[in-house]
């Protein structure tokens, strides 16, 4: 079962990157681009075939080690 | 002194840590590896050295709190033991919980390689004992992920409990968001465990022990824990 976690910044934590990446934008010509943020994006192939049972096993594993809690946030679903 | 240095793969500065360690307190460390799952008999201090542990995967510090060392070195430091963690190091320390708070990506999104000024603000603990509250050194800093964060909450405890021990400041002792290159938040350039026995850093006091290398201002971290473990 193929699960996808996505990890973002936590609100009001600091994202150079993201900033960086709107300036950029904004050089290109790009107008009306308000906040950026840039997070990542892990897919996982697990061997459970439950759906929810895989998603708590996944959210488990952004817990303790795909996402730091201390500054980022997490989501999962069924990629 | 009884001092161990814990090798990960991609760390590159447990020589520079080894020479000052040996230099103040006359013994050489040990070197472990990460995947060594016990530490020697009788140690005082365990060192987190600075470098890029595996490639700085996913996050600086996140793959090696999960190596098979750290059981040890959590164990270690439950026990009391005395922990420092430098530049990467802090980050390992931050990643495994053993410190609160995270390092991000520098604010400007530059890598920092170049000297800053630090001002001790932790008086009386293991590694600052030979210096005074306010006094100011300079030390080389080379990282790109040194910008501290914690919630306001955990800073006001940390505050409150003068377990800041090292703020980024101009030459003078000024603490200034101009002398904060990397944006940590309120300056912090090191924070201490809740016991005062655990030190993360970013900044290489350890490539400031010798003057054939212009200065020895980092010097006295290393022999404040050589005075202060050789009595343990």
């Amino acid at each position: 079962m193929k699960l996808r976690v996505t990890v973002m910044p936590k609100n009001g934590v600091l994202d150079p990157q993201g900033k960086a990446i709107g300036h950029a934008l904004g050089t290109l010509g790009f107008a009306g681009v308000g906040e950026v943020r840039a997070g990542k994006v892990i897919e996982l192939e697990l061997a459970e075939t439950d759906p929810e049972a895989a998603k708590r096993q996944a959210g488990e594993m952004a817990r303790r080690l795909l996402a730091n809690m201390v500054i980022e946030s997490f989501s999962v679903e069924l990629a | 002194m009884n001092a161990a240095i814990v090798l990960f793969p991609g760390i590159n500065r447990e020589r520079d840590m080894a020479l000052a360690l040996e230099r103040a307190s006359g013994r050489r460390p040990a070197m472990l590896w990460h995947r060594d799952t016990a530490l020697p008999e009788g140690l005082d201090l365990v060192v987190l050295p600075g470098g890029f542990s595996y490639g700085d995967y996913l996050r600086c510090g996140a793959m090696a709190a999960q190596s098979p060392i750290l059981g040890a070195v959590r164990e270690f430091a439950a026990r009391g033991g005395h922990v420092l963690g430098v530049c990467n190091g802090f980050q390992i320390l931050c990643e495994a919980g053993l410190l609160p708070g995270a390092l991000l990506r520098n604010a400007t999104l530059r890598f920092l390689s170049m000297d800053c000024h630090l001002r001790v603000e932790a008086e009386g603990t293991a590694f600052t004992r030979l210096w005074k509250r306010g006094d100011v050194f300079r030390a080389p800093m080379a990282h790109g992920d040194g910008n501290y964060f914690a919630d306001a909450d955990t800073l006001d405890r940390l505050e409150g409990e003068n377990r800041v021990a090292f703020r980024y400041c101009t030459p003078e002792g000024a603490v200034t968001p101009e002398a904060c290159l990397n944006g940590a938040i309120r300056n912090i350039a090191g924070v201490l465990s809740e016991n005062r026995r655990v030190l993360g850093l970013m900044p290489h006091p350890e490539n400031h022990v010798d003057p054939l290398l212009g200065s020895e201002e980092g010097m006295p971290l290393f022999r404040s824990l050589a005075e202060t473990l050789v009595a343990a």
